[in-house]
């Protein structure tokens, strides 16, 4: 007996809907045995990690907290992957976006300039990401060089230059010794939605990138252009969409959205610039981007659900002793399976009677 | 060839017979109950409409698809082919539609990777060498295949197909990609094979053709087998009528159609390939008037596809002045630039590149209309609009499909054809460039699509035919062009164009030169 894929005559709706589903089953079961191997009890980890969060008030805003990068990235880069092109690091124009916001609130900081700075360093968070998006953009259309390689790479160039300027030029006198900038002035800060909790405002702009994404892949001829130069390449050069331009423009907008949100958390939940701002948002938003379909509600609780595990996972590490590290292996089992699961919408898995294996195509 | 047993005599024991066989993917049978004999000496012609159940048929016998139910025998012993390469063991060889050749590969290089690994190369080359001298196949084994034409290339695959020695060939409309010229040669070939004592199975749907050359024709329909027959004794229409189900309306121009101002002028297009198997344009000139239906003719591959691309401005001219339209230079114009001054286009390729094949209609319908009809405000798109334009195309040239917003690759190919026609149709294009209007599509939505452009064009537009049809062009046309390497010959009025004067233009010789040595003559059309 073997197992075949056979393409269906036409997608499967349920398929569609139910893959992300499918696949978060999936990873349950398989960190149940990783639980198991560990020497836990599967089912109390699991409700240390997916239900006590949700148990109470300060767990459900940490998650909103977490979500709003998770998903304002993620949004940016499901237009890349909607339009075939893969910016993989959304990590590196998230770290970018944090610098070159950060660099007005360093400047300004003591000087008691007024509330326009914290607008101002949004602008340039949105700006430093883009710029820096650009480059592998640039790169593959001018070039033709693999932007998944140029986009990974950039990634830790970012890294590299933030780490040199808060242990250099942008170092707190009076931190001693930390590699960190000064706390940000009040006016350099997002300010918070509730007083004493850290949910801030960054979680209402994020609520309106995923309404503006909606409303500009349903309705815009932008959004249908992008939809078409990934489904169909030639049909968009027949429709005289330009897909060099359109490398660019995906780049551009899902690198300002990446650094937006770097700039909304230094300005909001940290206060201030120092490595380690990240636990990797720009590589789980690519998690988040296929688990919420590409489409923009989808991503919207695919972020929830992802900031879930963060959360749980740091639960599970106080309360159980389980490594933090075991969080990143359930995001990349779940990328894993939701990839697995969408093959489903295309095909159906057969068994079939072994023949002897032809040893050539058609020729 | 030593070892095709002349079996003369034999016509009571079938070489191979395939008895009720049924293939369904899902609830639609592709094959429903078809038996068929194939006798050695005899070409036996497979005839039906795209879409009959002629592929699947006869990938069954090749091994390839494994039969839903039904059984095969080859010389009444019952077997079962889990590949192609049993199948070539048996002695069945065939030669496929479409070519598999490694374009950066040498003849020999092609023929030896489809050959049993244990034989040494320079045995392979020397062996080709003889076959095709022997079949009248003249083929240079060291040359790379990419600087090969189309004729010559499907010789690669004949020659391979003889050099496994098959008692049974099959032939997938091999005439489709040849000259008139090349398919007589062709002919010569087949001939001698059927006197050899081999069995031939020739699929085709060229009516003339089968009557000239096959003994026997099996006709199927819809997946079904209608008639077994002499097609010597049928006449074209009665073959026709089985394979279609239905008389078929003639295709009639409007009277009076005038010739007006040119309304398309191409002046000394020079175009570089923009991948290097492509076809560099050598200096194209070529006038379109309102009015007129202009046919280009010419073998697949000799630059068709680029002009399509220059003319739709999918690639931009050297020169604004080498497109001019309407009196004014486009050249440089892009294709949304083009549509919006009236020109409007319909590539070769349905699937990929008029549609996009995993979006609704209405979206293809914006895929080409965003650039001029209306259909996007301020950025913002108008889905009543583009849902519309998909109905009024639906009434006006009745597309059948199941609901009313499918996803294009849903839709038959004829259906699919007339959607597409129909889109660009309905703006009322003052040109309109249409690259194989009818490939593939069936014979009634074929009537349809070819009256809409004889009906466009009386309207006053100037309509630009490619075509490898040349039945065709000689029903549409007024005049027709043939494209070789190239180059565009001078249009020659379609009354006084026969075939052997297209003939010759399509194999490389100038319009003046004297006819062709050994070529029977018969006209272009009915």
């Amino acid at each position: 007996m073997q197992l075949v894929l056979e393409r269906r005559a036409e997608r499967s709706a349920i398929i569609a809907i139910t893959s992300p589903l499918i696949a978060i089953a999936l990873t349950l079961v398989t960190m149940s045995v990783l639980f198991a191997i560990l020497g836990k009890n599967p089912i109390a980890a699991l409700n240390v990690y997916f239900v006590e969060p949700l148990t109470d008030s300060y767990s459900l805003q940490e998650i909103a907290v977490k979500a709003t990068p998770l998903v304002m990235i993620a949004i940016g880069l499901s237009l890349c992957y909607l339009a075939n092109v893969w910016n993989i690091g959304a990590e590196g124009q998230f770290l970018m976006g944090a610098v070159c916001g950060s660099w007005l609130a360093v400047v300004t900081n003591g000087t008691g300039a007024g509330s326009w700075v914290l607008p101002a360093m949004l602008i340039l968070g949105a700006l430093g990401g883009a710029l820096y998006a650009l480059i592998p953009a640039i790169c593959k259309v001018r070039f033709g060089a693999n932007e998944i390689l140029t986009s990974l790479m950039l990634v830790y160039v970012a890294d590299l230059f933030m780490d040199y300027l808060v242990r250099g030029p942008w170092r707190d006198p009076k931190g001693l010794n930390f590699p960190t900038t000064a706390e940000f002035d009040s006016v350099a800060t997002v300010p918070t939605l509730i007083d004493g909790s850290r949910l801030h405002a960054g979680a209402v702009i994020t609520c309106i990138v995923v309404m503006l994404a909606a409303v500009m892949l349903g309705r815009t001829i932008k959004g249908f252009e992008i939809r078409v130069v990934g489904a169909a390449p030639k049909a968009a050069r027949f429709a005289g969409f330009n897909s060099k331009q359109l490398v660019l423009f995906t780049f551009a907008v899902s690198g300002a959205l990446a650094g937006l949100a770097g700039i909304i958390e230094v300005a909001g939940p940290v206060g201030h610039l120092q490595p380690g701002i990240s636990p990797g948002y720009g590589f789980t938003a690519i998690i988040v981007a296929f688990l919420g379909r590409l489409n923009p509600v989808g991503i919207l609780i695919a972020g929830l659900f992802l900031a879930l595990t963060f959360i749980g996972g740091e639960g599970a590490q106080i309360s159980m002793k389980i490594p933090l590290d075991l969080t990143k292996v359930f995001q990349g089992i779940l990328l894993f399976y939701v990839l697995a699961c969408d093959s489903l919408i295309l095909y159906r898995v057969r068994l079939v009677k072994l023949y002897r294996k032809a040893a050539d195509g058609t020729a | 060839m030593p070892d095709a047993s002349p079996a003369t005599g034999s016509r009571q024991e079938p070489l191979l017979q395939a008895i009720d066989i049924t293939k369904r993917y899902g609830s639609f049978a592709a094959n429903d109950a078809v038996s068929i004999e194939l006798f050695p000496a005899e070409i036996h012609a497979l005839l039906g409409e795209n879409g009959a159940g002629k592929s699947t048929l006869v990938k069954v016998m090749y091994g390839l698809v494994q039969p839903t139910s039904g059984e095969l025998r080859w010389q009444g012993r019952k077997i079962e082919l889990a590949g192609p390469s049993q199948a070539r063991e048996l002695g069945i060889g065939m030669v496929f539609q479409h070519f598999s050749l490694f374009e950066n590969l040498t003849v020999a290089e092609n023929v030896a990777l489809g050959l049993a690994p244990t034989e040494p190369f320079a045995e392979i080359s020397a062996r080709l060498a003889e076959v095709s001298r022997l079949y009248g196949l003249p083929l240079e084994p060291d040359r790379e295949v990419w600087r090969l034409s189309v004729g010559e290339r499907q010789r690669i695959e004949i020659v391979r197909a003889l050099m496994q020695n098959p008692k049974l060939l099959i032939l997938d409309e091999p005439t489709a990609v040849l000259t008139p010229h090349e398919a007589d040669q062709l002919f010569i070939v087949l001939h001698r094979l059927k006197s050899e004592g081999r069995a031939l199975l020739y699929i085709s749907h060229k009516l003339d053709e089968v009557k000239r050359l096959c003994d026997t024709a099996t006709i199927l329909r819809g997946g079904k087998k209608v008639a077994t027959c002499d097609p010597r004794q049928e006449t074209a229409a009665s073959l026709a009528r089985m394979m279609v189900g239905a008389d078929i309306g003639e295709v009639k121009a409007a009277s009076g159609r005038s010739t007006t101002v040119p309304r398309l002028v191409v002046t000394r297009l020079t175009l570089e390939p923009d991948d290097p198997h492509g076809i560099r344009l050598e200096s194209i000139s070529v006038e379109v008037k309102g009015g007129e239906i202009l046919g280009i003719a010419g073998v697949a591959g000799n630059g068709q596809d680029e002009l399509f691309s220059a003319l739709s401005g999918e690639r931009a001219s050297p020169d604004a002045h080498n497109v001019i339209v309407d009196g004014e230079a486009v050249g440089h114009l892009s294709v949304t630039d083009r549509r919006r001054r009236g020109v409007a286009f319909v590539p070769e390729e349905r699937l990929g590149h008029g549609t996009a094949p995993r979006m609704k209609l209405s979206e293809n319908a914006l895929l080409t209309g965003h650039a001029a009809s209306g259909m996007v405000r301020h950025g913002f798109v108008d889905k009543p609009a583009t849902l519309s334009t998909v109905d009024r195309t639906t009434k006006a040239f009745d597309v059948r499909k199941a609901k009313r917003d499918p996803e294009a690759v849903s839709l038959s190919g004829g259906n699919l054809q007339k959607f597409i026609v129909g889109r660009e149709i309905l703006r009322e294009p003052s040109v309109l460039v249409v690259s194989q209007p009818t490939w593939g599509v069936d014979a009634g939505a074929a009537a349809v699509i070819r009256q809409a452009l004889l009906d466009l064009s009386s309207r006053g537009s100037a309509v630009l035919v490619i075509s490898q049809d040349l039945d065709e062009l000689a029903e549409i046309a007024d005049r027709i062009a043939v494209m070789f390497h190239g180059h565009l010959s001078e249009p020659i009025d379609a009354a006084v164009a026969t075939r052997e004067k297209l003939g010759l233009l399509m194999g490389g010789s100038s319009a003046g030169s004297p006819a062709g040595q050994n070529e029977t003559s018969h006209a272009v059309g009915a």
